[in-house]
């Protein structure tokens, strides 16, 4: 596909006239998605997608065109072609943009992954055999997954991967699941069975009667999951400095200086530690990494080529929605055998779900535990809880009432499939809170 | 187009026991303005087929951007392999369902396309909108944007039934942030996209644009020097602003029966409803009438037929309070012995329909808002959602509002910001008691509902007067 991108974008370059630069983003993929409930398949199939963003400047001005690739290379460039001349007219119509800045020079990047996938029906296969008996659902998607970005003076980049995620979830019944996701680039039948195995062990506990407790305060463990989600959270105008500039971001009071968060919080926007490309859509190469909490405090920002203009400051290989892609918060200082003793009585959670802001000025967020939340006692599991909802700011959760973060991190591949198979993923600790308030 | 591409699919058509093919052609255009200045101006033009096999039992589907006889072939190759595996492991048989096979076309209303109007022109809307929406230098953020979408969908069996519908939609955009003394406050024009319907321009008048730009960056200035929402067991009213969420996420997603079958339980969760409940149940006081209907013109998810060929008809979903079917198409129907309605749908030609909301209104009542103010001697009135939480079996809900109004003694007071409430759907609905009448109905949608697996989006329409609740907990932000 590379290459067929790399001569269709030649032959459009050919085509320009005068001033005029050109560029393009590729975004393709083929995927294989198996839908599974109850242990049987409910949908399964195959997708082969491929498009490309093309976008004609002509000194201040500029517009973009997208469409998909047919796969026929003369009908491609043709169709391509065509877009060309149509953004050709639309230019003299649109103002200039004073924010509009393209990658100069011409930086090349590859990533070429070999494909050591199975076939998608062997996984499949491999999965139903380790969950035989049990109430399985979730999906498994596998495939190549393509990113490409040209120049008309002469970057190119290309991604290519070969992954899977296995995303499932084992119900005992009702709401009470354990949930689990093995993804990777290597599938390992062996590796997958160990963790329905593990997964099949602790569905045990919920099979004991549920506890319900009353809303109020409690002391928590946060499995590095739930940690994802809140953190995950805050990428939705948290970090990009746009929303930091204009006082949109949940986290304004931390960016003035008005609040800060634990000493021991860091959090980086980690490329080089990802699975995303290692340039961003417009075709800027990403920095190893960009610091954004460091010590608790404020250090830094996603800044887009937009922004970077707008504001006056450098880009550093963010997307234009100024979202992360490979978040890290660093491990601390409690290693995980000893996570249920310093617990000692209160409350296990697995996974958060539905996370929202409910004061983004005060970076309130509200949400429900999900899947396996466990009541301990005295550093003993004793029984699964029925799902409660939080109403707490980030400040006391990552501030005041943190205890402390794992020493280790967990690796989570995201498993989104909007549009297309994401190339995000998180690295974060668990997170012991010396209280936490339950509302309902 | 596609009169090339059906006939390139019925050579390919494999020996099988049921096979479609449904092609998506979509146009989107995106303009927006931000702080005065033309964000980039891009046009998507999304276009592919998705080839689905029901064979001994079995499913499978392939989907291609690709139209070419060779690219079609391919995907009925993949759709066949993938039910020749599915067969004796699916969660029912495949082969045994009666599945749509009516033909048809539809079309939405549309009195002034986008496409008539010129480029200049509507950056001119937008750049005006833009001057308008900051009065003053407290307003640090605003934008004006207008999403239009031009959609052709072709569904067609190997047995030669056809469907073909055409839409129209415009999905307007308009937001603030206000910020003063360490306080920031947002406004938007139905909580980002909300005001998504179907047709043309004429949109934009009938919802008076103009005035919305007016106003909502004076209601967020209001909001900064506003006290916090109060906190306590009161009076509850919601603007159809609001109610559109509620509806959403405490009606429609718990009637999924997709949701109920237990599909969505590794994603979007499962619901407090269960199959025994349909036909008895009391989701709801005597007012709540709620009704699956895509048949209203404009309304932003209506359409002719759903993505299985199902013919599209307005059905109640509960009656007088009572649950009587669920949000289930012709599949779910036929695993769960229910009758549902027509609402499988998919986002694009590149995933499967599952079960979805299309529009999903509460019917109104007979009080005026004036008449439901009169009735509340404390409470809240809340528009514009802002916050949206809800646990996996759709009960424990949290939802927030960008502006309140406090109500006293039967009369609106003063502005309040941060207003939030939280409850359970179960029981929520039961202390519903008035239902404001027609001219209190707003028509809101959204282009922006998530679940499947793969993910998908999809538009939903929710039309609702103003509605009163009692007892509910209200509360404000932290700060």
């Amino acid at each position: 596909m590379r290459d067929q991108f790399y001569r269709i974008f030649d032959g459009l370059c050919a085509q320009l006239q005068g001033g005029e630069r050109l560029r393009a983003e590729y975004a393709g993929e083929e995927s294989d998605f198996v839908r599974l409930n109850q242990g049987r398949v409910r949908q399964a199939g195959h997708v082969s997608q491929g498009a490309v963003v093309l976008e004609l400047v002509d000194g201040q001005r500029h517009a973009a065109a997208e469409c998909n690739l047919g796969g026929d290379p003369a009908q491609d460039l043709a169709q391509l072609g065509s877009l060309v001349q149509d953004l050709r007219q639309r230019l003299p119509l649109l103002p200039d943009d004073p924010h509009m800045l393209l990658p100069e020079g011409v930086a090349a990047s590859e990533e070429l992954a070999d494909d050591r996938l199975p076939p998608a029906a062997e996984a499949v296969d491999a999965l139903l055999r380790a969950a035989d008996g049990l109430d399985l659902v979730g999906i498994h998607a596998q495939g190549a997954i393509h990113r490409g970005y040209a120049g008309s003076r002469g970057p190119r980049h290309w991604y290519r991967s070969h992954s899977f995620a296995t995303d499932f979830c084992l119900y005992h019944q009702a709401d009470k699941a354990v949930k689990a996701t093995y993804a990777g680039f290597d599938f390992d039948a062996e590796q997958l069975a160990a963790q329905v195995s593990e997964a099949r062990e602790r569905l045990a506990i919920l099979t004991r009667p549920a506890k319900r407790i009353q809303p109020g305060s409690y002391r928590v463990y946060l499995a590095p999951a739930a940690v994802a989600e809140l953190v995950g959270l805050l990428g939705w105008d948290g970090f990009g400095v746009r929303a930091q500039r204009t006082h949109a971001s949940p986290l304004h009071r931390l960016v003035q200086g008005e609040a800060q968060l634990h000493s021991t919080v860091n959090i980086d926007e980690h490329f080089a530690g990802g699975l995303a490309p290692r340039f961003s859509e417009d075709g800027f190469l990403r920095p190893e990494r960009v610091p954004l909490v460091q010590g608790g405090r404020h250090v830094g920002a996603l800044v887009s080529p937009r922004s970077a203009r707008e504001f006056g400051l450098e880009a550093n290989g963010c997307d234009s929605d100024e979202a992360p892609c490979s978040l890290e918060l660093a491990g601390g200082s409690l290693p995980r055998a000893e996570v249920l003793a310093a617990l000692g009585t209160g409350v296990w959670i697995s996974n958060l779900w539905y996370t929202n802001f409910s004061d983004r000025t005060a970076c309130r967020i509200t949400g429900m535990t999900r899947f396996a939340t466990c009541w301990v006692e005295d550093g003993q599991v004793v029984a699964p809880l029925d799902v409660m909802r939080f109403d707490e700011t980030l400040y006391r959760m990552l501030g005041s009432e943190l205890e402390a973060l794992t020493v280790e991190q967990d690796f989570l591949p995201s498993t989104d499939t909007y549009y297309q198979r994401s190339t995000d993923s998180l690295r974060v600790p668990g997170a012991l809170l010396k209280g936490f308030v339950f509302t309902l | 187009m596609s009169q090339a591409v059906l006939e390139r699919f019925r050579r390919v058509v494999p020996a099988v026991d049921h096979c479609s093919l449904r092609l998506v052609h979509e146009e989107h255009d995106l303009l927006t303005v931000r702080r005065d200045v033309l964000q980039p101006v891009r046009r998507t033009v999304d276009r592919g087929a998705m080839i689905t096999v029901h064979h001994a039992g079995g499913v499978g589907y392939g989907a291609t951007c690709d139209l070419s006889e060779a690219g079609l072939r391919h995907a009925a190759e993949q759709a066949r392999a993938w039910a020749a595996y599915s067969a004796g492991r699916a969660v029912v048989d495949f082969s045994a369902l009666a599945m749509p096979a009516a033909g048809g076309r539809w079309a939405c209303p549309v009195e002034r396309s986008v496409s008539g109007r010129s480029l200049v022109d509507l950056v001119g809307v937008l750049q005006d909108a833009s001057r308008r929406l900051h009065p003053d230098e407290r307003i640090v953020d605003w934008t004006a944007s207008l999403w239009s979408t031009r959609s052709r969908t072709t569904l067609a069996t190997a047995d030669g039934a056809v469907v073909e519908q055409e839409l129209e939609l415009l999905s307007p955009d308009a937001s603030v942030v206000a910020s003063h003394g360490g306080e920031v406050q947002r406004r938007s024009w139905g909580g980002g996209r909300g005001a998504s319907q179907q047709g043309g321009l004429e949109i934009l008048d009938d919802l008076d644009f103009g005035a919305v730009v007016d106003r909502i960056p004076i209601e967020a200035l209001q909001l900064l020097s506003a006290p916090d929402c109060p906190s306590g067991n009161m009076h509850l009213l919601l603007a159809p602003s609001q109610m559109m969420l509620q509806i959403h996420e405490s009606v429609g997603h718990p009637l999924e029966l997709d949701r109920i079958l237990g599909d969505e339980r590794n994603y979007a969760g499962t619901s407090f409803v269960t199959m025994d409940m349909f036909g008895s149940y009391r989701y709801g006081s005597e007012l709540l009438n709620i009704t699956f209907d895509p048949t209203v013109p404009r309304e932003f998810a209506s359409y002719g037929f759903d993505d299985e060929g199902a013919v599209a008809e307005r059905q109640h979903l509960i009656r007088r309070g009572v649950l009587e079917r669920p949000l289930g198409g012709s599949i779910s129907q036929a695993r769960a012995g229910l009758s549902g309605v027509a609402n499988a749908r998919a986002q694009s030609w590149n995933r499967p329909p599952i079960d979805r909301m299309a529009n999903l209104n509460l019917e109104p009542g007979d009080s005026s808002l004036e008449q439901l103010i009169a009735r509340v001697e404390r409470g809240v009135f809340m528009r514009t959602n802002c916050s949206w939480s809800i646990d996996d079996s759709r009960n424990k809900f949290q939802f927030g509002c960008e502006l309140g109004r406090i109500i006293e003694d039967g009369e609106l007071k003063g502005l309040v910001r941060n207003p939030n409430y939280r409850g359970i759907s179960a029981t929520f609905w039961r202390s519903l008691v008035g239902i404001g009448d027609r001219s209190t109905v707003g028509v809101f949608g959204t282009p922006f509902c998530g679940k499947g697996e793969p993910n998908q989006i999809i538009r939903v329409g929710h039309a609702s007067p103003a509605a009163l609740f009692e007892a509910v907990e209200v509360f404000g932000g932290a700060s």
